[in-house]
């Protein structure tokens, strides 16, 4: 139960949303945070070793 | 009957053409190049196994219905499942999307393969709309008003209407599934058919 008392206080999900307003980008904070995670794992992606490479193209 | 004959039939001639095309070592490959050592590539999979899980728990809320995910515990975690699924599967689809983009991914005759991605992609999200309408609860209220104007203003309001909670249901369990489920085969028939796309650096230059 303490963990989703201060999930519920880290996440208070009985207010209005909170935006991101810049310009004319308006985008609410959950949506911002999702798309900064993809970027995030679509670097990761292209960075983090695989594992088993080296071996597969000793093996080649 | 004679072997002229037997190859003349339909059932041959069609038997031939897909072994032809797609050898049961295309379907079930057990080596692949070595560039798709990468996690880039985890991202077509992951989809599909997100994709299995949303049509998996849309089964069990389908069988249970409404009352059962709106007032049980157990209706709650399988309809949360069915959420979080959904959100696993654009996730990793946006990023499949992106890494294929800038690999160039319809190279090589694999334009089709693309533009398969592309539809299941646009299937998936007025499958993924019409479900946040069909929630029955405030939030699918609260949508399906702010959409109709939306959806009013390109015209299509005639033939889909979004307060309508009985099309909408309709649309999310029956039609925009089976669309996304046939083109998600052929996606994956066409990857097997052509192979997956080559790096860059891996592509002979084209002849002028």
């Amino acid at each position: 139960m303490a963990g989703l008392a201060l999930l519920a206080a880290l996440f208070p999900l009985d207010h209005l949303g909170s935006y991101i307003h810049w310009g004319w980008v308006y985008i609410s904070d959950a949506n911002a945070i999702v798309i900064a995670l993809m970027i995030i794992v679509f670097v990761a992606a292209l960075l983090a070793p695989f594992p088993g490479r080296g071996r597969r193209k000793e093996s080649r | 009957m004679s072997s002229a004959d037997i190859e003349r039939q339909w059932t041959t001639r069609l038997r031939h053409r897909v072994t032809g095309h797609l050898p049961p070592e295309k379907v079930l490959p057990d080596t692949q190049p070595a560039y798709v050592a990468s996690w880039i590539y985890v991202f077509g999979v992951t989809t599909m196994v997100a994709l299995s899980l949303v049509i998996l728990t849309g089964f069990v809320l389908a069988i249970r219905g409404p009352q059962w995910w709106h007032t049980s515990n157990v209706g709650h975690y399988v309809n949360s499942l069915h959420l979080w699924s959904v959100e696993v599967f654009f996730f990793a689809m946006v990023i499949h999307l992106w890494g294929k983009f800038f690999m160039a991914a319809w190279r090589g005759r694999r334009a089709l393969t693309w533009m398969t991605g592309v539809v299941t992609f646009l299937t998936s999200i007025a499958a993924a709309f019409t479900g946040y309408v069909s929630q029955t609860n405030f939030d699918s209220q609260w949508i399906s008003t702010q959409a109709k104007d939306g959806i009013n203003a390109t015209g299509a309001g005639s033939i889909f209407n979004v307060l309508n909670l009985g099309q909408m249901l309709m649309w999310h369990i029956v039609l925009l599934p089976l669309v996304a489920v046939i083109l998600t085969a052929v996606h994956v028939v066409l990857v097997r058919v052509r192979g997956v796309v080559p790096p860059f650096d891996d592509t002979p230059p084209e002849k002028p």
